[in-house]
């Protein structure tokens, strides 16, 4: 009988053993896949990219921060139409003033604005920023004035991230085994993507500087592909809760669907609070939004920001 | 011979091995029960440390026609981790607005439940007032019929009620529609400058057929516990008629009969807080024509475009349910990282002679 008891005994302790390292083995595989460098990759897997949490933001010293606000130089390029005129006017009254620098590039000159004429082609348009800024800006942010972009928090999503790294982020999808950035959300590409993407350019038949043969491929998917090319991936970005930051609709669209897939938790399913793009909006909606973001907030709600932005000169919406 | 004992030895050893993993399976199934409960505590532990949303401390209230956090707030803690909401619970506690809403039977689905799944919960004390008594939304009965021309009545009769139940439970007694948004924190801002003993009453400032000016009905009001208190005296006296189809003005003329001042809403920079209509309507320019009625009614020169809403707005009128949910996205919760608002109010005199107990970082970054 004694020895029956020990034995169990000897078998509880081997149970609890067993179970302590293997609950640790769990956790260790957790904290392992969360720093795998994010450049290890499986083609066919969705890649997500992390805003910077808490624990990372804390490690950085008070004078880096400084440095880091003013480390990030972002380029936009908003792709317009002539037609476009009056979104045109409403970006560049209102988000694109954040950008370090915006551009507008249009096939057609319009009298009212400046504009960098060229075919409007996100490969062109790339080509040409890297040519003209490459040593300026680090990361280059490209738009349709249908697209409302918060470029602060831009800037922290892209925090911890190397600009020498090939990033290429935004909003992706799938079209069979290319995962794309779709351009309605924005695309964001580093120096490195960039210099990478120019180098290709020279070889027509894997990446053409023009309009493809295949008329109907769009152009954000033939950027995917010449980026692939390049050894440049698409990645979706994500705050830290996995919500995207990238939009293609709009925060009408989503509270709708909200509206109707959770009604009880409408605000809290619709969207990212560091949300950096929304699509689909109309001149006004450029304008209040603007007050939405900028102004309109809670008093005595306060944040412990570890980068300080500061408003714009010759700007009244913000 | 030895078979036997060979077999008894066999059915021995079987039995050892089962008693072994016997011991093993419960060793484990005990570990990690109890490694689970560990590691759930030290989840649990956090979010007792973040600053949450001041309500979530104060549904203290048993009775039936106050409501609970039926809504989750901020379900999502992590994304309000570098929040800190000390000085908006502050004000909660020292500037009381209790908030009615006029809503009616037809509405309490339509309306009504997205006030109270945004808004609503940020008041001291909420009550939703309709014609007939709703037990499960929950709404007061007025008594009352429904429509435009029942209004005042409705008022006259919320106010009332408001007085007799729950005068001692808060300082501000706010009106507002169930298309109004309103933004509790602003309107604590703007209230904590006051005395609420003193007879005065806030709102967007009309300034037609009253020499003091008159609220607007659908951007909502608040009144200080003497003006409450007035108010209601006045009809015991019939100081003020009891009947009239223009709510909003009929308000505003008993006010200035029992000497209750129309305060200026503004924020120190000018700019309107209370709205009769969306951010839209007031911010794009032209959106209102020249001939609207809108431009000869404000008490003070109506701007329109960038400068027409202050930072801190109060409320917003004609609001649909889905913009009730964007304003409530756009107030709590997206945000600019970083940005250093262009407008930096000062913090009250109420929340500064506590200054001692607000950590420095705090009140430099306050917007």
């Amino acid at each position: 009988m004694l020895s029956e008891s020990s034995l169990f005994l000897k078998g509880v302790l081997l149970g609890s053993v067993f179970c302590v390292l293997m609950t640790m083995l769990g956790h260790i595989k957790i904290d392992y896949g969360k720093r795998t460098h994010h450049h290890e990759r499986h083609h066919l897997q969705r890649h997500h990219l992390q805003a910077p949490n808490k624990e990372d933001i804390l490690k950085i010293s008070e004078d880096e921060r400084t440095e880091l606000s003013k480390s990030f130089r972002v380029y936009c390029i908003i792709l317009v139409k002539p037609k476009d005129v009056r979104l045109w006017a409403a970006v560049k009254e209102t988000w694109a003033k954040h950008c370090d620098k915006a551009e507008f590039f249009s096939s057609e000159n319009v009298k009212v604005f400046e504009s960098v004429n060229m075919e409007t082609n996100d490969i062109k348009a790339y080509k040409y920023a890297f040519d003209k800024y490459r040593d300026q800006y680090n990361w280059f942010f490209l738009a349709h004035p249908t697209t409302f972009a918060i470029i602060e928090n831009l800037k922290y999503f892209l925090l911890k991230k190397n600009s020498s790294q090939p990033f290429y982020l935004g909003h992706t999808a799938k079209s069979g085994d290319l995962e794309y950035v779709s351009v309605g959300g924005g695309i964001v590409l580093s120096i490195e993507s960039i210099k990478r993407l120019n180098s290709l350019l020279s070889i027509p038949e894997k990446c053409p500087e023009k309009g493809r043969m295949v008329r109907e491929v769009s152009e954000d998917k033939q950027l995917a592909v010449c980026l692939k090319y390049a050894g440049v991936f698409a990645e979706n970005a994500e705050d830290s809760k996995g919500k995207d930051v990238f939009n293609t609709k709009s925060v009408g669209i989503f509270i709708r669907e909200a509206m109707t897939n959770h009604p009880n938790q409408v605000v809290e399913g619709c969207c990212s609070d560091m949300a950096i793009t929304f699509n689909g909006l109309t001149c006004n909606q450029m304008y209040v939004m603007m007050y939405g973001v900028y102004h309109l907030r809670a008093f005595g709600h306060v944040f412990n920001d570890v980068l300080v932005f500061l408003p714009v000169n010759g700007s009244d919406n913000d | 011979m030895s078979e036997i004992h060979f077999r008894e030895m066999a059915s021995k050893s079987w039995l050892n091995i089962l008693t072994f993993l016997c011991g093993s399976a419960v060793g484990f199934v005990l570990c990690s029960q109890l490694l689970s409960i560990l590691l759930e505590e030290q989840k649990d532990i956090q979010p007792s440390i973040l600053h949450n949303d001041p309500h979530a401390r104060h549904s203290d209230d048993s009775e039936q026609n106050h409501l609970e956090g039926q809504m989750n707030f901020d379900a999502d803690a992590s994304q309000h981790k570098d929040e800190n909401t000390d000085i908006a619970e502050k004000l909660y506690q020292k500037v009381k607005i209790l908030c009615w809403v006029m809503t009616g039977p037809q509405n309490l689905e339509k309306k009504a439940k997205h006030v109270k799944a945004t808004w609503a919960q940020r008041c001291n004390k909420v009550l939703f007032m309709s014609s007939e008594e709703n037990k499960d939304f929950p709404a007061v009965g007025l008594k009352t019929r429904e429509g435009r021309d029942q209004l005042y009545w409705k008022t006259i009769k919320a106010f009332q009620y408001v007085h007799d139940h729950y005068l001692e439970d808060a300082d501000w007694f706010m009106k507002a529609d169930d298309d109004t948004y309103v933004i509790l924190d602003n309107l604590r801002w703007l209230l904590s400058k006051y005395n609420p003993e003193e007879p005065i009453y806030f709102g967007r400032r009309f300034k037609p057929y009253v020499k003091q000016g008159y609220m607007s009905g659908g951007a909502g009001y608040v009144l200080s516990k003497e003006a409450l208190k007035r108010f209601v005296e006045a009809f015991k006296t019939d100081k003020c008629t009891h009947s009239s189809s223009i709510e909003d003005l009929a308000l505003g003329r008993c006010m200035e009969i029992i000497n209750v001042e129309a305060g200026d809403s503004r924020d120190t920079t000018g700019k309107e807080t209370f709205h009769p209509f969306v951010p839209e309507h007031h911010l794009i320019k032209g959106y209102l024509p020249r001939t609207f009625w809108y431009w000869n009614y404000n008490y003070y020169p109506p701007v329109e475009g960038p400068g027409c809403c202050s930072d801190l707005a109060v409320s917003f009128h004609y609001v649909d349910p889905t913009t009730m949910y964007e304003l409530e996205y756009l107030v709590y919760h997206l945000r600019p990282y970083g940005y250093l608002y262009r407008y930096q109010p000062a913090l009250p005199e109420k929340i500064l002679k506590e200054q001692q107990n607000i950590p420095p970082l705090i009140l430099n970054n306050l917007h």
